[in-house]
């Protein structure tokens, strides 16, 4: 009972403001991630939206912080991550990110293994990462299952967007689990989505699938009928255009890339598709053979091409832990020519358009839901921090297990 | 940590093997052969690298972090004959110098990477092309990373585009004892790993605590199982290196008083060489550095315990995230943490890890390296100790530019052997100087130009053909740093 109780006044701790709360955030370096771009401006708050942002708004009833020209923006929206998938990825211990073996793959679902309470999510949201895309990886079919939208306040909902899309591997690593050839990778591919669009008659028939199981058939439907988000996870040009002429021969599935180190090669034509990026600005190696024409400015090559890109740590780097690095990976595409409002964008308001959710964040603005980080610096440099981190209008404690331990050894303290 | 090439010779000549094949050359008559341990070899597999011809250069009105703690507004630096010739408020112009307006710029020494695989985990990594861990058993000490090192990987050229100088490469960490380290120069484009290696650089011996070598291991009921197996281990193989030594030194004394004429009896024959043992009595000799891979603050105490049983010292402790739970006592013992910034939780021992932990270790007195074991992070050392520095300041610590740089140089070299010869701006140290485009604790700041003894190596203004035959050709490379 004692303890019911005191799990309660925890909570309330986070649950706090009242109904109504007004906050505004004053003299600030606004960025609005809108057409009016970066202003010198205030910012008001009603409980959970964004109610305006100009200048010299009024400050009866609210709660006022004073920015003191400090940058303010969107929350930080992680692309693509396992946060909340594991408390420690590696030493044999659990890890929901990764699914193996044949039972499942396409109905994979993350939005029923995210933890809002691992220790991974402090340690992100106070360092702006405010919303995530989550997706599980599949080490036995092409389709990694269904990834999810989460916010980062620790919340018990914390799943805004279930099931909002699913990932397929359509390069090397598909490859290999198909087969052992691109070859096969893409009959087999599009033979799951018809599979899928004919669930369930087709099952119900007992003729069963060509390639999927009834499962995962149910589970890819949607995706197959263009109602959720197909992410092809790809890097090499030619894997690219193929995944544009199956978007061309299939116009109403939408379609974005993760990856797409080699996009730089095939920028026009993704453009002139409208299929929109999430790609790794520190990926500029040969990690794999696919990779052979990465390189550092390919963000940079790829926005100025028109294409809408999304910032996020590669498949080869992504984890649970460091989502938190998001500005330091945008802040590299500025320094190999990204402009830096579409780098910003990148990590915020690009994410939440490829996911189908710009309506609600990603940018300062009315209705908006307000998720606003103000930053000590400019938030795309290594060495700025948030001084404030609001998630729905409630500001959030800039604590982790991390700053336990930091307070408990601090020499400055002793 | 300079080896004398004297006894280099004499230890060969000990084991037979043929004469001194240094260009230095002559053993001096009068000297006595002592039965040098045959492990004080940098020389098989010598060190063939020769410093580029290097102009004069002179870098004008910069701001200039020397990596010795301090920083220099409005500075001029030459660089002369391949090393650092002046470094102060306005150094006259030397007949035929190359000038470079260094307004606005930053200039610092170059980045030294104590913790790096590249060459030995290169790009592109197939399953069947990872050449780092000799995970066969769990002391390993006879093998040496240069021997698995391809040249061409193309992760040099990105390093020395993040203003890497020099750079040491480490076996893995399956095995307590992984073998033997090599401190390389990135010389792109070089044939043998040979013409890359550090002349004179000690070698090292890496070794690691913790869970890697307990599960390489304990899943085939091998010890090590348990940290418990994994300190008997050490224990077992530092004592025997202890006896190897003594057989040595036996027959040292037995050689000497033959060779000065005491010939009662046949001439002495030499123990049995083991190279494992090689490198352990190489450390215990003190001629080769202990790179320890060790997370956890108990595992580090009691690894200095080892170091003290058996009187041997530990250069470094590699990522090391819990070193400042310790800092003071890393102080005392002079041993250096080699870290990441904020690297974390990708496994049980690295679940402590702070952010702070860099700063903390260098408020300590202890001496603090950013590492980056990954071929990404070694492209920017400098933001790895930028994000370091300023969580630092945000707990209170106040720490400057100028001294942050002893990380990302100084440090290492220290930790390297290599101090004497580079790691700072210090006149007739190398010239390993790195132009950056601005203050290179930005995100935003690039390494313009890099020198490396002097030479030119990296040129953002000119970057040329992939200097990897594995890169050339490709219809992209060209345009692809």
């Amino acid at each position: 009972m004692n303890r019911i109780l005191l799990a309660l006044a925890a909570l309330a701790l986070f649950v706090a403001p009242a109904s109504a709360e007004l906050v505004l955030i004053r003299g600030g370096k606004i960025v609005t991630n809108t057409p009016q771009g970066i202003l010198e401006a205030d910012v008001l708050l009603r409980d959970d939206r964004v109610v305006t942002v100009g200048r010299d708004l009024p400050s009866s009833g609210a709660t006022v912080i004073e920015a003191q020209g400090r940058w303010v923006t969107p929350g930080v929206f992680a692309a693509m991550s396992h946060i909340g998938l594991s408390d420690i990825s590696g030493s044999g211990a659990p890890n929901d990110a990764t699914v193996s073996g044949a039972l499942v793959s396409a109905a994979a679902d993350v939005a029923r293994a995210f933890n809002p309470s691992a220790a991974s999510i402090a340690v992100t949201r106070m360092e702006g990462v405010t919303r995530a895309a989550i997706a599980p990886e599949s080490s036995g079919s092409m389709f990694d299952g269904r990834g999810a939208l989460v916010v980062l306040d620790g919340r018990t909902e914390a799943v805004f967007a279930p099931r909002a899309f699913q990932v397929a591997r359509m390069g090397e690593e598909g490859a290999d689990r198909t087969g052992g050839s691109r070859a096969a990778l893409w009959p087999a591919f599009e033979a799951a989505l018809a599979d899928a669009r004919s669930y369930p008659a087709r099952y119900v028939s007992g003729r069963g699938g060509a390639v999927l199981g009834e499962l995962d058939a149910a589970a890819l439907k949607p995706f197959a009928e263009g109602q959720g988000l197909l992410l092809i996870h790809t890097d090499r040009a030619s894997d690219i255009r193929e995944a544009l002429r199956f978007k061309a021969a299939n116009p109403k599935m939408r379609m974005a890339i993760y990856g797409a180190a080699e996009g730089w090669l095939v920028a026009r034509e993704l453009a002139a598709a409208g299929v929109a990026v999430i790609v790794d600005p520190l990926a500029n190696l040969p990690a794999r053979l696919e990779t052979l024409a990465a390189r550092l400015d390919n963000a940079a090559l790829l926005h100025a091409a028109g294409v809408k890109v999304a910032i996020a740590p590669g498949p080869d780097r992504v984890d649970g832990n460091q989502a938190r690095l998001a500005p330091q990976l945008a802040g590299n595409a500025v320094a190999h020519g990204m402009p830096w409002d579409a780098a910003f964008a990148a990590i915020s308001r690009v994410p939440a358009e490829i996911f189908g959710v710009d309506q609600r964040v990603g940018a300062l603005a009315p209705g908006r839901l307000a998720d606003v980080v103000i930053w000590d610096g400019d938030p795309l440099d290594v060495r700025s921090a948030p001084v404030a981190v609001f998630i729905e209008g409630r500001q959030t404690p800039l604590v982790s297990r991390q700053t336990a331990l930091r307070d408990r050894y601090n020499p400055a303290r002793r | 940590m300079q080896i004398s090439l004297v006894s280099v010779c004499v230890g060969l000549l000990a084991l037979g093997a043929g004469g001194c094949a240094t260009t230095s050359g002559a053993v001096a008559a009068d000297e006595s052969p002592s039965a040098a341990p045959p492990n004080r070899d940098a020389q098989p597999f010598a060190s063939t690298y020769v410093a580029p011809p290097a102009p004069t250069v002179l870098i004008r009105d910069a701001s200039v972090l020397d990596g010795e703690g301090r920083e220099y507004k409005n500075a001029d630096l030459l660089i002369r004959d391949g090393k650092i010739a002046a470094l102060g408020g306005s150094v006259a112009t030397p007949p035929g110098a190359i000038e470079i307006d260094g307004r606005g710029k930053f200039v610092t020494p170059g980045i030294i990477d104590a913790h790096s695989h590249l060459g030995v985990s290169a790009s592109p990594t197939f399953s069947g092309t990872s050449n780092v861990n000799e995970r066969t058993q769990p002391n390993t000490a006879e093998v040496w990373a240069e021997h698995s090192v391809w040249t061409m990987d193309p992760g040099f050229s990105r390093a020395v585009a993040g203003g890497v100088t020099a750079l040491h490469i480490l076996p893995g960490s399956s095995n307590l004892f992984g073998g033997r380290g090599v401190t390389l120069r990135p010389v792109l484009g070089a044939v043998t790993v040979q013409d890359m290696k550090f002349p004179d650089a000690p070698h090292s011996l890496k070794m690691a605590c913790g869970e890697n070598p307990a599960r390489a291991y304990g899943g085939r009921n091998t010890s090590p199982a348990t940290g418990m197996g994994n300190f008997a281990g050490y224990r077992a193989a530092w004592a025997e290196a202890v006896e190897y030594g003594r057989k040595w030194d036996a027959y040292a004394k037995k050689l000497n008083k033959y060779e000065k004429g005491d010939r009662k009896g046949d001439k002495p024959t030499p123990p049995d060489r083991d190279l494992e043992m090689e490198t352990l009595k190489g450390v215990l000799d003190g001629e080769i550095l202990v790179q320890w891979h060790c997370y956890r603050a108990h595992e580090m105490a009691l690894a200095l315990d080892v170091a003290r049983e058996f009187d041997f010292k530990i250069s470094a402790f590699h990522h090391a995230v819990e070193s400042y739970k310790l800092a003071d006592r890393l102080a005392a013992a002079d041993v250096c943490s080699a870290m990441w910034a904020d690297w974390w939780g990708f496994k049980l021992e690295a679940y402590d890890s702070i952010r702070e932990n860099i700063p903390f270790v260098h408020a300590a007195g202890a001496c603090a390296i950013v590492h980056s074991d990954d071929k990404f992070g070694i492209q920017r050392l400098n933001q790895e100790a930028a994000k370091a520095w300023s969580d630092g300041q945000r707990a209170g610590l106040d720490i400057s530019r100028g001294e942050v740089w002893t990380w990302l140089s100084l440090n290492p070299a220290k930790a390297l052997g290599i101090a004497d010869r580079t790691g700072s701006l210090t006149i007739g140290k190398a010239g390993d100087v790195v132009i950056w485009s601005g203050d290179p604790l930005s995100t935003y700041a690039v390494a313009e130009q890099v020198f490396i003894d002097g030479a030119l190596t990296f040129d953002r203004a000119a970057p040329g053909a992939a200097p990897s035959d594995f890169e050339l050709g490709h219809d992209h490379t060209a345009l692809s740093r």
